[in-house]
């Protein structure tokens, strides 16, 4: 079970799809004009990575290798078109607002990524699971960055009016230019962020600081970790003694 | 005569008003992952180019005389990013075989089209629209004559940032995005003409 936390945890903060591993950028920087657009965006995607993943994984021993990707991609776009059509019925102002780009999910990066590195080598309920979490950390980004467009933008958060009236809203915020200055914005931000933990657990070197650690290895800047690791192993080691079983049970997890 | 005026601002605007890039944000990941150099630039460019003009034929064809008097409207997505990956793998045979400069020269950019959302966004874009054959091909090169000038102007301006000296948080990717706001600021200036 710990293993499906840690999962899902990889997915919203370590190995986010869209604020550290840079994919699936066009439905990011297109839909996030309001926040319900793209809580509707990110919950669409979910679904489709989560059956896609599903189902890549239980056909991953019958697709040969050749024609996997195409194979792939049939599978994806059957999922869309399903999302498409309940999404007609049922959530029709959403499926007006999103238009095109709910067809375009088929060709979002992040889907056709996780099922090429996780979904065929994995068995299944492993697969639902890094579709949920990757599905998750696309949708949290989605909203982060919408919320500061709106609010910015409009002076509204999910269609309600946040900000004092005489805050004048800041049109820019909305039109394409906005969706690369704030994006570019919070990648800085997160980027600062990192870097801040990394320096943290440096000067901290108790198990809160640590426990930071392995997470910047995984991601970014493993030049600034590996100095103090190096320095002084005897002292980090008993610290960090659970931390490496516990990314060595998750390796052994993704491997199977 | 009216016709050709029609198609001729109607292309105009795909280029400059309906930018793929700074309006409509189709073909985000290739813009970003390979405008660090203007040649590479130019052939992604190139080969996006080819595959739109001909998946737009292909997909108008498939659209008007297959789907739709069979009433399979609902399965356009599947045929058509399957019309695109067969495309694309078409294309690629065709010039391996017959213009090998080319095909180096588009190299290892061609199977990455068929992901593209540009290429399926633009096929879909002519459905929406109801536009005939000849508006769809129009179109379809149009916006991909946008989407290469796009790339081409970030390439030159990526060629540049390399020698800023950026604080640490910012390196990377949040200048690049940050500098494409700004162009992308540029260009909605073109928002303002009424075609």
């Amino acid at each position: 079970m710990n293993k499906y936390v840690k999962q899902i945890k990889e997915g919203i903060v370590d190995q986010n799809p869209t604020l550290v591993q840079f994919l699936g950028m066009c439905p990011t920087l297109a839909t996030t004009t309001s926040v319900s657009n793209a809580v509707g965006m990110g919950l669409a995607a979910t679904a489709v990575l989560i059956c896609s993943n599903v189902f890549i994984s239980l056909l991953r021993k019958f697709i040969p290798k050749e024609i996997r990707i195409a194979s792939y991609i049939v599978i994806i776009s059957g999922f869309v078109t399903a999302v498409e059509l309940l999404m007609k019925a049922f959530l029709t102002p959403l499926y007006d607002a999103l238009g095109l780009y709910i067809p375009l999910i088929v060709v979002n990066c992040i889907i056709l990524a996780r099922a090429e590195a996780f979904a065929s080598k994995n068995p299944v309920l492993p697969s639902a699971v890094d579709g949920l979490s990757m599905g998750l950390g696309f949708t949290v980004a989605l909203v982060l960055i919408a919320s500061v467009r709106e609010i910015l933008g409009a002076g509204t958060w999910l269609g309600l009016r946040v900000t004092p009236s005489f805050y004048e809203p800041a049109l820019i915020f909305i039109l394409p230019a906005g969706a690369f200055l704030t994006l570019g914005m919070i990648v800085a931000a997160v980027n600062k962020g990192k870097s801040f933990a990394a320096a943290y657990a440096e000067a901290h070197p108790k198990p809160e600081g640590v426990e930071v650690l392995p997470d910047e290895i995984v991601t970014d800047a493993p030049a600034a970790e590996e100095t103090p690791a190096a320095d002084e192993p005897a002292s980090e080691e008993p610290k960090e003694e659970p931390k490496t079983e516990e990314s060595e049970v998750s390796a052994n997890g993704s491997a199977d | 005569m009216d016709q050709l005026i029609d198609i001729l601002l109607l292309m105009l605007s795909s280029v400059l008003v309906q930018n793929f890039i700074f309006a409509k944000f189709y073909g985000i990941c290739p813009f970003l992952g390979v405008s660090d150099k203007p040649a590479t630039a130019a052939g992604m460019g190139m080969a996006v180019t080819f595959v739109i003009t001909l998946s737009s034929a292909a997909t108008w064809a498939v659209y008007n005389f297959i789907l739709e008097p069979f009433n399979l409207t609902y399965l356009k997505t599947i045929a058509f990013i399957l019309i695109i990956a067969a495309l694309v793998q078409l294309i690629e045979m065709f010039l391996k075989k017959f213009v090998p400069s080319l095909y180096q020269a588009l190299g290892i950019y061609l199977p990455l089209i068929t992901t593209n959302c540009a290429v399926l966004g633009s096929a879909l874009l002519n459905i929406q629209n109801e536009y005939n054959f000849i508006y769809s091909v129009a179109v379809g090169f149009a916006a991909a004559i946008g989407f290469t000038m796009a790339i081409l102007i970030f390439a030159g301006v990526r060629a540049r940032l390399q020698f800023a000296q950026a604080p640490k948080s910012f390196q990377g990717m949040p200048l690049v995005l940050i500098s494409a706001g700004l162009i992308a600021m540029a260009f909605s200036g073109f928002s303002g003409i009424n075609f």
